[in-house]
C-alpha cells in the first residue's frame, strides 16, 4: 500500500461564538496517499475551499488535526502549493518575475533562478511571453502563470482550488488535457494532487477518487473511486456511468415533505436554505423535462442537453424538487403532474402556481408572518438579516435574503425598495396559509 | 481626477457621532495638549528671530530650506504612515484605538497646536533647533494622517487570494511588503503625498512667519523672506518672492510628482490596459537613459538582491504554534493598563487648570470661539458664492477648462499663509481693517478646495444627462435644481469640510498679526491663542486650544459627517 501523504483527523470548523455559532465543516476524515489524485467535490457552501485552506495550512481548524506525513502540521504546509481560482498572480510582475519571485522565496540564487523560471514558463507552454504583464494576458494563459508558478517550488501535494470555473469553455479544457498529461506522464515530482472542484465531469476526467461533500454543514457523504485508465473518454459509456453516479450522490433522494422543508428560523430543526435559482430558468428546465418522452430521465444528461454547469443543474433539480415539481430518485429526475402544469401554464398562472408552492416554506412563512405582525405591513431588510444571522453565516444569511426577495417578487406576495431597503406586503395577498 | 480629492475619510460608524475609540482618542489629545503646555511652563520669555535678508540672492537658499523641512517631514510621515497603518491593519485590536484616533486627529486643527508645540519645545531644547523641530513637526502633523489612512485602507483591501498567495509561496514580512504591499498601495500613496505635499506648504509658511509678542519663531526660508518684504512694503521683494515660490511648487511638481504619478501607473491593480495613463515628460526623459539603466544595473538591483537575500536568511518564515499568546497578552494588558493611568492622571491635571482660570477668562474663550465660528462661516459663505458658478463653468465647459485649469492650478499653488503678509499690508487701512483681512485671510485658505471639487463634481455629470435637461427645455433654475446642483452636491460638501478645516487652521494666523511694530488683533479664539502665547498665560492657552479642537470636532461630527453621510446616500452619481 502507498505512503499516507496527508491525513486529517475529526477535523471541525466553526465560525463566531454562542447563538451564532455556524459549522462550515463537521468531522472530516480524510487521506491522501502518494500518486492519487483526489477531486474534492460539492455544492457550494459544503466548505471544501474551507477544508483546502485547513490541509495546507493557511487556515487552523477549530478542532481535529492535520498530519502531514504522520507529523502535526504547524502553520503553512511548506510541501504544499495551491493554483488559485483567480489566479492570484501580482500584476506589477511580469510572467517570468511571478515565477522568479517564489523561487528566490526559496532560495534560489541567479543565475539558476532565471534559468529555472525560464524553464517553468516554458513547460507550460509560454515561451515568448516571458516579460508579458498578466494583463496583457487571456485568462487560460494567466492561469498557465499560476500553474509554473504553483510548480516552481516542486510541491510534494499541488493543490488546485478551482482552477478552471474562471476560464472560457475553450481554454479550460485545453488547460485540462495539458494538466492531465504533466500529471500522468510524471513531468512534475508531484506525489498528490488535490482538487477542489463544483464540476462533476471535471472530477470524473481527473479524478482516481472522488470525496463527496454536502453543505449544512459540510461534510464528507462518499467516497467514489474511478477504475478508468488515463486519458478518459468522456462519452465512453463507463465515464458516463460514473458521472451517473456522482449525480445520484449529490442529487439526493426526494424525502417526505417534512424532512424536506426544514424548519422556520428560531423552530428547532434545520433551517433550509433555498436554493437561489431565477424562476425562468427553474421554467426552463420543466419544460425540457415535459418535451422529452420517457419518464424517468438521468439528472447527467441535462448537463450537456441544457449547456449548464453541474452545480447550477444541481440547484434547479433541488428547487424543482423543493416546489413538487419533479422527483428525484437515484440520479434521475421525474417531472409531477403539478411541473407538467407549472411547464405548460400562461406567465400568470405560473405566478399563481408558484405563489401557492412557495408560501408552503417555512421561511417564507415566518417571513410573511413577522411582516403580517409588523406596523405598517414592512420590515427593514436588516432586521430580516439580523434574524436570519441566527441561522446562517452573514454571506448566506445575504443570499438568502435575495432569494426571499426575488422569489416574493415574482410571486407577488411582496415589493422590495432597494433604495429604503424596505421589505413591504403585497396588500391584496395578505392571508397566510 | 474626482476621486482623488476625496481624502476625507469618514469612518463606517457614520450613525454614532461619538464612539468610545473617539473620546478614549480625545482624552489622548488632551493628554499630549497638558504635557506640552506644562514643559512650556519653563519657556523663555523672549525669544529672537533669524536675521532675514532681502537680497535676491539669498532666495535659492531659502528655498532650499523651505524644502529641506519639508523633506524631513515628509519622510517622517511616510516612517509613522508605514508602521501606524500596518499596526493598525494587522492588529485588531489596536485598530480599534488607532483608527477613531487618526480619525480625530484629521479633524483637529493642526495650527492651534503650533503654539504650544513651539513654546514646550524651546522650553527644552535650544533655540533654532527647536523652531526648527516645531517647523517640521507640526508640517508632519498636517501630512501624516491621510497618507497613513490611505496606506491602512490599502492594506486591509488587498484581495484574500494575493494574500493567500504570499502566504503558501512562504513571502517573508519584507518580500511580502515589496512585492505586495507597497505596490498595491503605491498610486494611492503617490496621490495622497502630492496631496500633503500641497497641504504641508500651508504650514510650513505659517510656521515661518509665526511671531507673537515678544517671541519671534520665524525661521529662515520662503515663509518668513515674503512676511519681512511686506513689513517694509519693498514690493520688489514680495513679488521676487512669491515667484520663487511658484517656481519652486512647479519645479517640485515637474520633476517629481509628474514622474512618480507616470511611474506608479505600473501599479495598477486591474486587469485592463488603460487607455489613458498619466505622462510625464521628464519621466520618459530619465526612463530610457542610459545613467538610469546603468544605476539599476549596477548599483540599484545588486543592493535589493543583496537587501532581499539577507532578509531571507535572517528572517525566514517561522511557523509558530500560539501557546505563547498567554503572556504577550498579560503584557499586553499591563501596558495599556499603566497608559491608561496615565492618561487620566494628565486629563485630572488639566481638569485641575482649567478650573483654576477666572470666569472672565472661560467667557472670552467662549466669545472668542463665537467670533471666529462666524467669521469662518462668512468666509465659507463667500467661497460658496463665487466657487460655484465659476466651477461649474469651468467642469461643463471643456473649452473653458482647458484654459483655466492650469491657471487656477497655479494660483492654488501658492500657500495661502504665505500672502498672509501680503495681504495685510493691502487690505489693513480699508474700512473693517483686520476684520477684512482675517476674513480674506482665511477666504484664501479656504477657496480652493471648493473650487477643485466643485469643478471635479460638475466634470462627472454625465453627458446624457446633460443631454436630457436641454432636452427637456428646462428653465435655468431648473437646470441647477435638479441636476446641478445634486451632481455637485457630494463634491461640494467634501470640499467644503476641508475647506472649513482649513478656516479654522487660518484663524491662529490671520486673527493676530504683526505690522511694522504694531500688534493688531481682532476677537476671536485664534487671537486669544496668540495673545496667551506672547504673554504667557498657559492655562489659556491650554483652554482656548481645547476649546477651538473640541468645537471644531463637534461641527465636523454634529454637521459635516451627517451632510456627508447625506451625500453619500442620496446623491452619489453611480457610472
Amino acid at each position: 500500500m502507498a505512503d499516507i501523504l496527508l491525513s486529517l483527523e475529526n477535523v471541525c470548523q466553526e465560525y463566531g461564538t454562542g447563538s451564532r455559532k455556524f459549522t462550515a465543516v463537521e468531522d472530516v476524515n480524510l487521506q491522501l496517499t502518494d500518486g492519487e489524485f483526489v477531486a474534492l467535490l460539492g455544492p457550494a457552501g459544503c466548505g471544501k475551499s474551507t477544508l483546502l485552506r485547513i490541509i495546507t495550512g493557511l487556515q487552523k481548524a477549530s478542532s481535529g488535526k492535520v498530519l502531514y506525513r504522520n507529523n502535526l502540521l504547524v502553520g503553512v504546509n511548506p510541501h504544499s502549493s495551491i493554483v488559485f481560482q483567480t489566479f492570484a498572480l501580482f500584476p506589477w510582475l511580469s510572467v517570468i518575475d511571478n515565477v522568479a519571485l517564489v523561487l528566490k522565496v526559496k532560495g534560489v540564487e541567479e543565475p539558476t533562478r532565471s534559468k529555472k523560471a525560464e524553464e517553468l514558463v516554458d513547460r507550460v507552454g509560454l515561451d515568448g511571453f516571458e516579460t508579458a504583464y498578466p494583463r496583457e494576458l487571456s485568462g487560460g494563459m494567466r492561469q498557465k502563470v499560476g500553474f509554473a508558478r504553483a510548480m516552481a517550488v516542486e510541491p510534494e501535494l499541488l493543490c488546485l482550488d478551482e482552477p478552471f470555473s474562471a476560464l472560457d469553455v475553450l481554454s479550460a479544457e485545453s488547460l485540462r488535457g495539458e494538466l492531465l498529461e504533466l500529471w500522468t506522464e510524471g513531468k512534475i515530482p508531484t506525489k498528490s494532487i488535490l482538487m477542489v472542484s463544483h464540476n462533476i465531469e471535471e472530477a470524473v476526467f481527473f479524478a482516481d477518487r472522488i470525496v463527496v461533500m454536502d453543505k449544512d454543514p459540510g461534510r464528507i457523504i462518499a467516497n467514489h473511486v474511478i477504475n478508468l485508465p488515463h486519458p478518459r473518454q468522456r462519452k465512453s459509456p463507463e465515464f458516463q456511468k460514473n458521472v451517473d453516479q456522482v449525480y445520484a450522490l449529490l442529487a439526493g433522494q426526494t424525502r417526505s415533505e417534512r424532512e424536506e422543508y426544514g424548519s422556520a428560523p428560531g423552530e428547532p430543526g434545520i433551517t433550509r436554505r433555498l436554493p437561489g435559482v431565477d424562476i425562468g430558468d427553474l421554467a426552463g428546465l420543466l419544460e425540457h423535462l415535459e418535451e422529452l418522452d420517457s419518464e424517468k430521465h438521468d439528472i447527467y444528461l441535462l448537463e450537456e442537453e441544457l449547456g449548464v454547469e453541474s452545480n447550477d443543474i444541481l440547484l434547479l433539480t433541488e428547487a424543482a424538487e423543493l416546489f413538487g415539481f419533479a422527483s428525484i430518485a437515484k440520479g434521475d429526475i421525474e417531472i409531477t403532474p403539478l411541473g407538467t402544469t407549472f411547464a405548460e401554464a400562461s406567465i400568470l398562472a405560473r405566478k399563481e402556481i408558484f405563489a401557492s408552492r412557495v408560501r408552503r416554506l417555512p421561511l417564507v412563512k415566518w417571513l410573511l408572518r413577522m411582516l403580517q405582525n409588523s406596523e405598517d405591513k414592512r420590515l427593514k431588510r436588516e432586521v430580516i438579516f439580523t434574524a436570519l444571522g441566527l441561522e446562517f453565516p452573514p454571506d448566506e444569511a445575504e443570499k438568502q435574503i435575495m432569494t426571499l426577495i426575488k422569489w416574493g417578487r415574482y410571486a407577488e406576495l411582496l415589493s422590495y425598495n432597494d433604495e429604503t431597503e424596505m421589505i413591504v406586503l403585497e396588500t391584496s395577498k395578505e392571508t397566510i396559509n | 481626477m474626482a476621486n482623488d480629492l476625496r481624502i476625507f475619510h469618514i469612518s463606517p460608524n457614520k450613525n454614532k457621532a461619538f464612539t468610545w475609540g473617539d473620546i478614549l482618542a480625545l482624552l489622548l489629545i488632551v493628554a499630549l495638549l497638558y504635557i506640552g503646555v506644562r514643559i512650556a511652563f519653563n519657556a523663555p520669555a523672549e525669544i529672537t528671530g533669524p536675521e532675514i535678508s532681502l537680497s535676491p540672492g539669498s532666495l535659492p537658499w531659502y528655498a532650499v530650506l523651505s524644502v529641506g523641512r519639508m523633506t524631513a517631514a515628509y519622510l517622517l510621515s511616510m516612517i509613522f504612515t508605514l508602521l501606524y497603518g500596518r499596526t493598525a491593519a494587522y492588529n485588531h485590536r489596536a485598530e480599534q484605538i488607532l483608527m477613531p484616533l487618526l480619525d480625530v486627529l484629521q479633524s483637529v486643527p493642526i495650527l492651534s497646536f503650533l503654539p504650544v508645540v513651539l513654546l514646550s519645545f524651546s522650553a527644552i531644547l535650544p533655540e533654532k533647533i527647536a523652531v526648527e523641530l516645531a517647523s517640521i513637526v507640526l508640517i508632519f502633523t498636517s501630512q501624516a494622517w491621510n497618507l497613513t489612512f490611505a496606506w491602512y485602507q490599502s492594506l486591509t483591501t488587498i484581495p484574500q487570494e494575493l494574500k493567500e498567495a504570499s502566504s503558501i509561496f512562504r513571502l517573508n514580512t519584507w518580500i511580502k511588503f515589496k512585492r505586495l504591499e507597497l505596490p498595491f498601495s503605491m498610486i494611492s500613496l503617490v496621490w495622497n503625498s502630492m496631496m500633503s505635499w500641497a497641504g504641508g506648504w500651508f504650514f510650513l509658511m505659517a510656521a515661518e512667519i509665526f511671531t507673537v509678542g515678544s517671541k519671534d519663531f520665524r525661521l529662515p526660508g520662503l515663509g518668513a523672506y515674503l512676511s519681512k518684504a511686506a513689513s517694509q512694503s519693498n514690493y520688489t521683494a514680495i513679488a521676487l518672492g512669491i515667484g520663487t515660490l511658484i517656481l519652486t511648487v512647479v519645479i517640485l511638481d515637474q520633476l517629481i510628482w509628474r514622474p512618480l504619478l507616470a511611474w506608479a501607473d505600473r501599479f495598477k491593480v486591474e486587469m485592463i490596459e488603460n487607455d489613458n495613463p498619466p505622462g510625464s515628460w521628464f519621466y520618459d526623459l530619465i526612463k530610457n537613459s542610459f545613467l538610469t539603466r546603468w544605476l539599476s544595473r549596477r548599483l540599484f538591483y545588486p543592493v535589493a538582491e543583496w537587501i532581499d537575500r539577507k532578509s531571507l536568511q535572517r528572517f525566514p518564515i517561522v511557523e509558530k504554534s500560539t501557546d505563547n499568546n498567554r503572556s504577550q497578552k498579560l503584557i499586553g494588558a499591563i501596558l495599556i493598563g499603566i497608559f491608561g493611568i496615565a492618561i487620566l492622571y494628565f486629563v485630572y491635571q488639566t481638569t485641575e487648570m482649567l478650573i483654576s482660570l477666572p470666569p472672565g477668562q472661560w467667557r472670552s474663550v467662549g466669545l472668542g470661539v463665537l467670533a471666529t465660528f462666524l467669521r469662518v462661516s462668512v468666509a465659507l459663505i463667500i467661497a460658496l458664492l463665487w466657487t460655484i458658478p465659476l466651477g461649474v463653468a469651468i467642469g461643463m465647459n471643456q473649452k473653458l477648462a482647458s484654459v483655466l485649469q492650469p491657471i487656477v492650478q497655479v494660483t492654488a499653488s501658492v500657500p495661502a499663509t504665505a500672502l498672509f503678509p501680503v495681504i495685510i499690508l493691502l487690505v489693513i487701512n480699508l474700512p473693517g481693517g483686520l476684520n477684512l483681512a482675517a476674513i480674506i485671510l482665511m477666504l484664501m485658505g479656504t477657496q480652493w478646495y471648493l473650487l477643485f471639487n466643485i469643478i471635479a463634481g460638475a466634470s462627472a455629470i454625465p453627458q446624457d444627462l446633460k443631454y436630457t435637461a436641454r432636452l427637456l427645455q428646462l428653465s435655468r433654475w431648473q437646470r441647477w435644481r435638479t441636476l446641478i446642483l445634486p451632481g455637485i452636491f457630494p463634491y461640494l460638501i467634501t470640499g467644503a469640510i476641508t475647506a472649513s478645516g482649513g478656516a479654522w487652521n487660518a484663524s491662529i494666523v490671520a486673527e493676530y498679526q504683526h505690522l511694522g511694530g504694531r500688534t493688531l488683533e481682532v476677537n476671536g479664539i485664534g487671537a486669544l491663542i496668540a495673545d496667551a502665547t506672547a504673554s504667557g498665560d498657559y492655562p489659556l492657552l491650554l483652554a482656548a486650544t481645547l476649546a477651538m479642537i473640541i468645537t471644531v470636532i463637534l461641527v465636523n461630527r454634529l454637521l459635516w459627517r451627517r451632510l456627508y453621510a447625506l451625500a453619500e446616500e442620496k446623491y452619489r452619481m453611480e457610472v
